[in-house]
């Protein structure tokens, strides 16, 4: 060897990497949620806003806290415990008190995610955990809804909003509304199909613009950043069904367009149901996720007790995950079935 | 597998790299001037190491068999040099162990000038004789593993060869060396697959070029419409990696999947690279044996990257110099491709039967993000073309239960890489898979059925 050799590098092959990493993969979610983020600002001002910051700040200082010191840097800057606040925050109320929107960011990361060893090892979505935790928990604070405002009120902060913990139920303000879903499960009255695709609805503050998360879904199909066949498969598997119920009683049955646009379906089909770590990983796998998912949501909102049932919907099918690639594990090429 | 994959020539799953062949492609072979060192591993293909049959301070000439076969599975070697041999002595192989080799110094007045010996003429031998002949040539797989060539050709009764298939994929990115043999010597491709096809009584030969490569599809289809007798076809390929494996390419020719544990003649294919079929016209038509191969020396490290066809032994140094050096933003070396080839640690490693390129990476290339841990997205298993679960082999073999990965066909794998490049937690998947196969190899335990 000579001297004026470069000191060379050992690299086990292959010598040559996608440009994806997890860090990316979490940034192009990320983009991919801002406009709907943002219009759920401007329709529900500067409470909306504190409330996604609050439930940010909770997730990302459990991950803090609980990651050995040495790994902090990495953990927290793959994007993970950011991602999770602010899916939980778009799953809020607007003017939920905010010590409950930072319990929840909280729970999401701490029994979502921490307890069962970090990312990549949990079995439950943590942003749904973390929402599953605060509608048990605090189940009119979580059903108070809100018009949306629009921009003119933007900084008329609800008075919930600095509601003190454990004090008497958040006061009612004269704004608030029944959502869509609310509408339809206990009135049976309809909402017009322009306010659900941008919108101007009442309901959690980032779920209601279906239109722009749809956006932001083609965005992360074109970076390739989307495992499409699941939203594929919850739209067609809600589709169907509800149309089969659409066939039995049109009067009692909201039409395709309300399933697909109403409450969390979006925002659960497109960015919560598709997280890698809790969906299957086989391509199969997906397709049965994705239509356990689609059948359970219709089920649930039309049969159940709740109005919305993406929350559960989800979380029974990642609890289902672990089966499902037990039982899609491909043909090995070569191999007949065993 | 679905019906789509029959109106394409591809198989399932694989990766897209960057194909980066676009620095050599147009670049012909050129030829090294011969250097004083040449240093020949008696162990440089698969199988038994080659014998060596001279002795320190013979004299031998260029072409002259320096060393013989093993056994069955193995092969000759030849003095790429006229010269002196200088010393048998244990040197630094590409994995930087230490491996018994013949060290030839070159005879500096010597005109280097190939002893021809009158080519047999392959019309008239036997296929036993056939096979001595390439084995006593020393020619190998020239695609990167070096399995001697004439263990393919035996071929047990009872089995029978319908098809032979060229492997023109050149699948990993950089290298262009295969390429260069199909654009300047297609009549040479053409006529080795053609003596093969004869010899192993395929009914048809068919020659396999990724899409990427179009100039070597046209010169191949040019030089077969000068021989329109003869039963060869070329088949463009759809550009994937790894669609020079064997078995894909198999599957994206033919359609058919080779089954698990068993071998491309069993289903009545042989398989032979580019540079094989190239060595084999070479033998007959000059009786040359193998003694040089074409290497592609490229990679952002290299300021003047080139096609090259170097003497078997020649130091990685030497060629190298030819090519005005590594450059100072060099970090890494690499012996073949980017996604099977391996860095290598001394400059001071010979060139071998299976080395197709030289590759000098930079910073740039060989950062690396920091490893994450998994979030089981499924790339990988997209990636497998052989569907495994590379995820889970990675896990079973980092936890140290080598004997679960059996249930999960480890030994299927045929580390091309897919998983790795894919994964985007930047796990060694392959790495670990290969840990985890090296174990089994040497604890070997009863496969379930």
């Amino acid at each position: 060897m000579n001297k004026s050799d470069p000191e060379l590098l050992l690299q086990p092959s292959p010598l040559v990497k996608q440009g994806l990493t997890v860090p990316t993969a979490m940034r192009d979610v990320l983009l991919a949620l801002s406009p709907a983020l943002l219009a759920g600002f401007w329709f529900f001002g500067l409470s909306a806003l504190l409330v996604v910051v609050v439930t940010t700040m909770g997730a990302l200082l459990t991950e803090w806290i609980f990651t050995p010191r040495e790994n902090r840097t990495v953990a927290l800057g793959d994007g993970s415990a950011l991602l999770t606040g602010i899916l939980l925050g778009m799953t809020l109320p607007p003017a939920l008190p905010l010590w409950m929107a930072w319990l929840g960011g909280v729970v999401a990361i701490g029994l979502g995610k921490i307890i069962w060893g970090g990312l990549g090892n949990n079995l439950f979505n943590p942003a749904i955990v973390g929402r599953a935790f605060l509608l048990g928990t605090f189940p009119i604070a979580m059903t108070t809804w809100h018009v949306a405002a629009g921009p003119d009120s933007f900084f008329n902060l609800h008075p919930s909003t600095f509601a003190l913990p454990f004090m008497q139920s958040p006061p009612m303000d004269g704004m608030s509304a029944a959502t869509p879903l609310g509408l339809m499960k206990f009135e049976q009255t309809g909402t017009p199909i322009f306010s659900l695709m941008f919108g101007n609805t009442s309901g959690s503050l980032g779920e209601t613009s279906g239109v722009l998360l749809m956006v932001g879904g083609v965005y992360l199909l074109l970076r390739r950043a989307l495992e499409w066949r699941i939203p594929l498969a919850i739209f067609l598997s809600a589709g169907t069904f509800t149309l089969l119920l659409q066939l039995i009683d049109p009067a009692r049955f909201p039409d395709i367009h309300f399933t697909l646009f109403s409450g969390g379906m979006m925002l659960g089909a497109i960015y919560m149901a598709t997280d890698p770590v809790t969906s299957p990983v086989t391509t199969k796998g997906a397709w049965i996720f994705g239509c356990g998912v689609g059948f359970l949501v219709v089920l649930i909102r039309n049969f159940g007790g709740l109005p919305e049932g993406i929350l559960y919907a989800i979380l029974f099918m990642n609890a289902a995950t672990p089966l499902i690639n037990r039982y899609t594990q491909p043909r090995v090429f070569g191999r007949s079935r065993s | 597998m679905g019906l789509l994959s029959l109106f394409r020539q591809s198989f399932a799953h694989g990766v897209h790299p960057a194909h980066n062949k676009g620095q050599t492609e147009n670049l012909a072979v050129q030829r090294v001037p011969f250097g004083s060192r040449y240093v020949m591993p008696l162990g440089q293909h698969i199988g038994a190491p080659a014998i060596s049959v001279v002795t320190k301070g013979q004299e031998v000439r260029r072409g002259e068999m320096i060393a013989k076969p093993g056994g069955f599975i193995s092969t000759a070697l030849h003095s790429p040099v006229t010269g002196v041999v200088k010393e048998i002595s244990p040197q630094r192989t590409l994995d930087g162990s230490f491996k018994p080799a013949i060290v030839i110094e070159a005879d500096p007045f010597s005109t280097q000038r190939i002893e021809i010996t009158p080519p047999p003429s392959w019309e008239s031998i036997s296929l036993d004789d056939f096979i001595e002949l390439v084995q006593q040539a020393g020619i190998v797989g020239m695609g990167g593993a070096a399995f001697p060539s004439h263990v393919k050709y035996s071929i047990p009764d009872g089995v029978e060869i319908n098809d032979l298939l060229i492997n023109g994929a050149e699948c990993e990115p950089f290298l262009t060396n295969d390429h260069r043999l199909m654009v300047e010597q297609p009549e040479k491709v053409v006529q080795g697959t053609e003596i093969l096809r004869q010899k192993l009584g395929a009914k048809r030969a068919n020659i396999g070029v990724e899409k990427n490569k179009p100039e070597a599809i046209i010169k191949l289809k040019e030089a077969l419409a000068t021989r329109p007798n003869l039963p060869v076809t070329v088949t463009p390929l759809e550009v994937k990696y790894p669609q020079g494996a064997e078995k894909m390419l198999i599957q994206s020719v033919y359609h058919k999947e080779v089954p698990a544990g068993q071998l491309p003649r069993d289903i009545g294919v042989a398989v032979n690279n580019t540079g094989t079929v190239v060595a084999i016209a070479d033998l007959f038509s000059t009786g040359s044996p193998l003694i040089e191969r074409v290497v592609t020396v490229s990679g952002p490290g290299i300021d003047q990257p080139a096609n090259l066809m170097v003497p078997l032994g020649t130091p990685v140094r030497d060629v190298l110099k030819f090519c005005g050096g590594l450059n100072h933003k060099t970090r890494e070396v690499i012996m073949g491709g980017p996604m099977m080839g391996f860095p290598i640690a001394s400059l001071d490693v010979p060139v071998l039967k299976g080395s197709s390129g030289i590759l000098a990476f930079t910073e740039r290339e060989t950062a690396r993000p920091h490893e994450y841990p998994c979030i089981r997205c499924g790339r990988c298993l997209e990636a497998c073309p052989y569907f495994l679960n590379p995820s889970r082999l990675a896990l079973l073999s980092r936890n140290r239960r080598y004997e679960e990965t059996i249930d999960y066909h480890v030994m299927d794998c045929v580390e091309c890489g897919a998983c790795s490049f894919a994964c985007p937690s930047n796990i060694p998947i392959a790495q670990l898979i290969r840990t985890a196969k090296d174990n089994m190899r040497q604890h070997p335990i009863e496969e379930a059925a």
